[in-house]
């Protein structure tokens, strides 16, 4: 994406470097990741972060238990060999069906965050570059976004919206595209504000006024010299919205309004188990548990994201 | 300041202007209406039909609908919950008072919290004080209010039974009874809000104190020879007060998102659990409603964060 930045960075310097400083040939990305690795907690986040995903993604391979396995002899076990985090109220596996509902919260987390930064980034640089009346018209959407009682409205959406997806592409996609959208659709707006400030601020920088003297197109200019420079922020907001879409989504389902029982992502395991929570405490604490870690993690490596992309930052 | 008051209200009414059509526009376009239930049922005659679509305007353009709604909701006339069998503005009211009162101590909590901690840690980056809270309002800021709530009944309702798991509207003791009763009932649900709220605020204030800790001005003050307390109190909280009030008002409806989810956990009859009653039993008038006065709670919010953010800064022209 940056390539022409990278190459000029791992390029020698032409003016000979004084001598008292250590001559550097790394790129960006070696930098970034020499910085990354100092924050002790993100590197943990980020190996924690790691084995959850091959989990989710190859335990139902190996953990060959079904997620809708019947068993009423085995109600509301506590934690054993055979079921290593108990089972619910109709004797279903737990630890199978938190491997499966984990791919699916996950996969909402990341497809939402996708989603809003493909619309933050589009807002904000139309914003950033266009300035004037086409930006107040934006800002001004993006604050009346900002002042909506978020939560709420989810809510208010997946309730219409849910029967008839569902109807339409059946019950997994359809909840599952509700829910990103609905998610996507409201996180958007820090992301537009960030790049619209970074566009403000690189386009009166030199780099780009001179490919502007050169001739560059507005594209050509946004594609190659502006949103390059602005990457690292944007990364950092996209880590930390991936976090906000997996709370929102548990949220939903907590709430009963997310995914079917028959989908138990982890917010919905959490809103089944609630109602045993005096007598079978495991079946609350484990997705809960999964759910805090996961975005604990995600949280520590979008702190350390920050510490390594800002290269004001000495460290 | 009366005038500046003015202002920021006529800015404050197209925002309300526009959350309603936002919110209006999405429920019109929601498949199925009212009326799609009756028109299986063939007991009533499509003329009947008909006429009652016609009598109720359900085919109307959509902005005339919007309008009579809006022309409706500003006459304090919002409508007849069918499944409650009451006014829904009797209902929104009743339940108003008590999500006020717990956002409200919990953000005083969370303020009482955040501020001296981020302050402190501020003046003294990076010592150990700041890393653990740091890293603690990190770690508080990730654990979601729902498994929160969870844990605290489980801790201090099931295992150790101090405090009642559900919360009860209609307290029979009375005097000093009911006010320990009411405290110990509101512990778990203000503590859940408040903490998670602080959490994040506390690495807010920190940030924008050191922001001005490092400027000019608080050189001279120190330089003066002014003691290191007064150079924090009366010189950088002040100045750094500024954003943090900016994030306080943006965070509002975060904060009204917190206070659902807790009143759900908790069974706190406020408007929060309201919305999520009505929304599993159909209830669309009451949605609608409080969904709306969600929306005017949080942009009230704003407006006093406004006025609090022009006292505290006077580089703002009340004109």
């Amino acid at each position: 994406m940056a390539g022409s930045t990278l190459a000029s960075a791992t390029a020698e310097p032409l003016v000979p470097a004084a001598p008292a400083l250590p001559r550097r040939s790394v790129s960006p990305w070696a930098e970034a990741w020499r910085r990354f690795k100092r924050h002790r907690l993100a590197v943990i986040g980020l190996v924690v972060l790691g084995v959850m995903i091959l989990l989710v993604a190859f335990g139902p391979m190996l953990w060959r238990v079904q997620i809708n396995d019947i068993d009423f002899s085995a109600r509301l076990n506590a934690p054993t060999a055979n079921h290593p985090f108990g089972t619910d109220d109709l004797g279903q596996d737990i630890f199978a069906r938190m491997l499966y509902g984990g791919r699916i919260s996950l996969a909402v987390g990341l497809s939402a965050m996708l989603m809003a930064m493909v619309v933050g980034v589009t807002i904000g640089a139309i914003a950033g570059i266009s300035r004037g009346a086409v930006d107040a018209a934006l800002m001004w959407l993006t604050d009346l976004f900002l002042s909506l009682p978020l939560l709420p409205l989810l809510l208010v959406l997946t309730y219409l919206f849910r029967d008839a997806l569902k109807s339409i592409l059946g019950p997994e996609i359809g909840v599952f595209i509700l829910v990103v959208v609905v998610i996507g659709a409201f996180g958007w707006m820090s992301v537009a504000r960030l790049v619209r400030a970074q566009f403000f601020s690189l386009r009166e920088k030199e780099f780009v006024e001179a490919a502007r003297a050169l001739g560059a197109s507005i594209p050509r200019q946004v594609t190659r010299h502006i949103l390059p420079n602005a990457l690292g922020p944007v990364i950092v907001a996209g880590t930390l919205n991936v976090a906000s879409a997996i709370i929102l989504e548990s949220t939903l389902s907590f709430l009963g309004l997310g995914f079917p029982p028959d989908i138990p992502t982890w917010g919905r395991i959490l809103f089944d188990s609630k109602e045993y929570l005096d007598i079978a405490p495991h079946w609350a604490l484990f997705p809960g548990t999964a759910i805090s870690l996961t975005v604990l993690c995600i949280n520590f490596v979008g702190d350390g994201l920050r510490d390594a992309l800002d290269p004001r930052k000495v460290l | 300041m009366g005038h500046y008051l003015l202002r920021r209200l006529l800015i404050a009414i197209p925002s309300l202007l526009g959350i309603s059509v936002v919110l209006f526009t999405v429920l019109a376009l929601a498949p199925g209406d009212p009326f799609s239930e009756m028109a299986l049922n063939p007991n009533i005659p499509p003329e009947v039909q008909a006429a009652l679509r016609k009598h109720f305007g359900l085919d109307d353009p959509i902005w005339q609908r919007y309008f009579r709604w809006l022309v409706a909701m500003l006459h304090g006339d919002w409508g007849f919950s069918f499944i409650s069998r009451v006014d829904v503005d009797t209902l929104i009211w009743q339940r108003v008072p008590v999500t006020l009162a717990v956002i409200g101590i919990s953000q005083v909590l969370a303020l009482l919290i955040a501020l001296p901690v981020g302050i402190y840690s501020a003046a003294r980056p990076y010592s150990w004080f700041d890393r653990i809270a740091s890293t603690l309002a990190l770690v508080g800021f990730s654990l979601p209010t729902f498994f929160t709530g969870l844990l605290l009944i489980l801790l201090f309702s099931i295992k150790l039974d101090w405090l009642p798991f559900v919360y009860r509207g209609d307290l029979t003791a009375t005097g000093w009874d009911w006010w320990v009763q009411q405290f110990k009932q509101s512990i778990m649900p203000i503590t859940v809000l408040g903490l998670f709220q602080a959490a994040g605020w506390t690495r807010y204030v920190r940030s924008a104190t050191l922001d001005v800790i490092r400027l000019d001005f608080v050189t001279t003050a120190r330089s003066k020879g002014l003691r290191e307390r007064a150079v924090i109190l009366k010189h950088v909280v002040r100045n750094a007060m500024i954003p943090v009030v900016t994030l306080v008002a943006l965070t509002m409806p975060q904060v009204f998102g917190g206070a659902v989810v807790t009143e759900q956990i908790f069974r706190v009859p406020g408007i929060g659990s309201l919305l999520i009653d009505a929304i599993q039993r159909n209830d669309t008038p009451v949605v609608m409603a409080a969904t709306f006065v969600l929306a005017c709670l949080v942009i009230l919010f704003n407006l006093l964060a406004d006025l609090l953010y022009g006292w505290l800064d006077p580089r703002i022209s009340y004109r």
